[in-house]
């Protein structure tokens, strides 16, 4: 088991044929996954990586029977891509590139809710289940199948947690990467249940950052509703007050948003706070030896 | 991206928000001649940086005679300024504002922000205005009214009016006064997207209109592209000059004050990276992201950067590639150890894809100095040792 993608998933990629859509749809395709075809407008009918090109997302998906985008094309055209998958029903739509207007995502987000289609991103590095299914820029052999549940605002942080979790022995359900732009699709409260129902899933790490709130949402739907052990990170506790750290999400203003208030939170709610992501792998074979 | 108080209120006038005729002058002698050109009686001689907390600081003052804005131009104009959003080192005025004077009766506090929490544009007004807002939130949060607008239906009556009721307006044309203004002041946020607009002090003068005493915009970079008037107002003077040359290669940098300068590939390891550091009893130099498509040549100009600094004593390289290879990286270090005097410890932890290869290049090129981290924690412990000279 794992949640929301597996080897059955069926995706498309919108920006298919892009420099970058093409050299990560073929990583995905040497991974497994079911990429089922792309989307480039003017490109219909063609043939890219042994997959159909259509000029359309409603076309894509009424032939191929898709549920899944991921989303490639420039920053500018990211909004546009978004309420495209929405409107033709797809269910999940993955978006890596990284610097899309924030206004944009605020629409494009508001209508993705509005037509029941979850999203993942923008500027991630996408969601990949161990060894059935990756949607997403990760390099996929460090995630080994096992029975810990990640999910990360940080793309490089994902992978220093996974690899530690599977120094460990251990490995990986599902890898989550949430990214860390102000506007961003699923978060920490919608995965952490899904985390929680997989039965798979015996232990959840969970990465954040300073900025915004998103972690002391998490800390009270934990304390409620999750019974599986969670080990959090959160980085940003040297960073200094009001800079952007690379996120443009990450930043400290006034007192909200430090990793200190978000880290006493976890705590309060029972997490294992680790002080380095050095520790992650550390306090995984802890929580895994206590059950 | 930040723009200046002036530019704020060219960009306030096209939109019709009120705001007090003035000038923007380099020297002493265009102060004078500016405000001559306004007329008085009564001058503002303002300071812009692109920080808050000016008046406190001593760089906004009144001035009643043209001899007194002629002192005042000379005493503000290349003083560092310092405030509370300086840092102690303060910032170097070098253009000032000539405004007129204003008749204020009393002073109130407007604001559009993202509320990111219901992830649409938030209204913020306050009856508090002149105070620190963030002091106001605290103290007497009751006293801030916020309306948030969901973009889809844009600025509505309904959203003015629960503005103009919560600042306890009664007079109906001071109402609609504010309705307008706040209107404005959306469309101007959501055309031009911006992060940030914020009118302190906003007054109402003796005639009931409103005006903008003083003007703060911050531009979401991302949609720079299609602002290109916008993105034309941006003073490099008033940024980091190592943080713009960072920038120009793709690299992500901010200065601290510590002694271990730091290289990573993501924003989120490089923020672990500093912590881990703290956390081993070390203090990081900087914040650096090298990025997704870091090279030999960006990973050169990094150590150029991270060197300038005469604090640091020892760096640490901690790459786990995922997109970024670390043969490349290696090369790089190499490149750069020709290309720049490397001339303190540099630990290298390389992960990820091509970590082997790497690995060997790195062997193969026999540096001095060079000191392997065989995990994100033995590196972090590597560097601080080093700093400290063991």
């Amino acid at each position: 088991m794992s949640i929301l993608v597996n080897k059955d998933t069926k995706v498309i990629v919108q920006g298919f044929t892009g420099k970058e859509g093409s050299f990560h749809a073929e990583q995905c395709l040497d991974y497994g996954t079911k990429i089922v075809g792309g989307v480039t407008p003017n490109k219909g009918g063609q043939t890219h990586l042994g997959q159909p090109v259509f000029n359309t997302v409603d076309e894509a998906v009424k032939t191929t029977g898709a549920t899944v985008s991921m989303i490639f094309v420039p920053p500018a055209f990211v909004g546009d891509a978004v309420m495209e998958a929405a409107e033709a029903g797809i269910e999940l739509a993955v978006i890596i590139t990284e610097g899309a207007p924030v206004k944009d995502m605020q629409m494009a987000k508001a209508y993705a809710t509005k037509h029941g289609m979850m999203t993942i991103g923008p500027n991630c590095p996408g969601i990949i289940t161990a060894e059935e299914c990756k949607i997403g820029i990760m390099p996929g052999m460090i995630f080994k199948k096992g029975n810990v549940g990640l999910i990360s605002k940080s793309g490089t942080l994902t992978y220093e947690g996974a690899n530690q979790v599977c120094n460990e022995g251990f490995g990986i359900t599902t890898a989550v990467g949430i990214g860390g732009d102000p506007i961003i699709g699923l978060s920490y409260k919608q995965i952490l249940p899904m985390f929680e129902a997989d039965p798979d899933t015996e232990c959840i790490v969970m990465i954040g950052e300073i900025g915004g709130d998103l972690e002391i949402q998490a800390a009270k739907l934990i304390k409620e509703q999750i019974t599986k052990p969670v080990v959090a990170f959160i980085a940003g506790q040297t960073a200094p007050k009001g800079k952007t750290m690379g996120h443009a999400g990450a930043i400290v203003s006034g007192s909200a948003g430090t990793a200190k208030e978000k880290m006493e939170a976890l705590e309060a709610a029972g997490v294992t706070v680790v002080v380095s992501p050095a520790e992650i792998g550390a306090a995984v074979t802890k929580a895994m030896a206590k059950k | 991206m930040n723009i200046h108080e002036y530019q704020a209120k060219q960009i306030f006038k096209k939109y019709g928000v009120p705001t007090p005729k003035g000038i923007m002058v380099e020297s002493v002698k265009d102060a004078v001649a500016a405000a001559e050109q306004l007329g008085g009686p009564i001058w503002v001689v303002k300071a812009q940086i692109h920080a808050g907390g000016r008046g406190l600081g001593g760089g906004v003052k009144l001035a009643k005679t043209l001899e007194e804005v002629e002192s005042l131009a000379d005493e503000i104009l290349g003083m560092t300024l310092v405030t509370h959003q300086t840092g102690p080192e303060g910032k170097l005025v070098q253009k000032l504002y000539i405004e007129d004077g204003a008749d204020i009766k009393s002073e109130y506090y407007l604001s559009v922000v993202l509320d990111r929490k219901l992830e649409m544009p938030l209204i913020m007004a306050s009856t508090e205005g002149g105070m620190n807002i963030e002091d106001v939130a605290e103290n007497t949060p009751e006293k801030i009214v916020t309306v948030p607008v969901d973009p889809s239906i844009g600025f509505q009556g309904f959203h003015g009016r629960e503005l103009a009721f919560g600042l306890g307006l009664t007079d109906k044309a001071e109402q609609s006064n504010m309705i307008k203004l706040a209107s404005k002041l959306f469309k101007l946020y959501m055309e031009n997207d911006a992060e940030m607009i914020e009118i302190n002090p906003l007054i109402k003068t003796g005639k009931g209109e409103f005006m903008a005493l003083d003007g703060k915009m911050g531009f979401d970079n991302s949609a720079l592209g299609r602002h290109p008037e916008i993105a034309e107002m941006r003073d490099l003077t008033e940024e980091d000059p190592d943080e713009v040359e960072a920038a120009k290669y793709g690299l992500s940098y901010v200065a601290l004050d510590g002694e271990i300068g730091c290289m990573v590939n993501g924003a989120g390891l490089a923020m672990g990276t500093m912590d881990t550091i703290n956390h081993m009893g070390g203090t990081p130099a900087n914040f650096l992201d090298v990025g997704g498509s870091a090279n030999a040549e960006t990973v050169a100009k990094g150590f150029e950067i991270i060197l300038k600094n005469p604090k640091v004593k020892a760096i640490f390289v901690n790459i786990f590639g995922g997109i970024v290879r670390c043969d490349r990286i290696a090369n790089g270090i190499i490149e750069a150890t020709k290309i720049t005097d490397v001339n303190v410890p540099v630990i290298v932890r390389l992960d990820g894809t091509n970590a082997p290869e790497a690995a060997e290049i790195l062997k193969n090129a026999n540096i001095a100095n060079l000191i392997v981290g065989d995990d994100l924690g033995d590196g972090a412990a590597k560097a601080v040792a080093a700093a400290k000279g063991n």
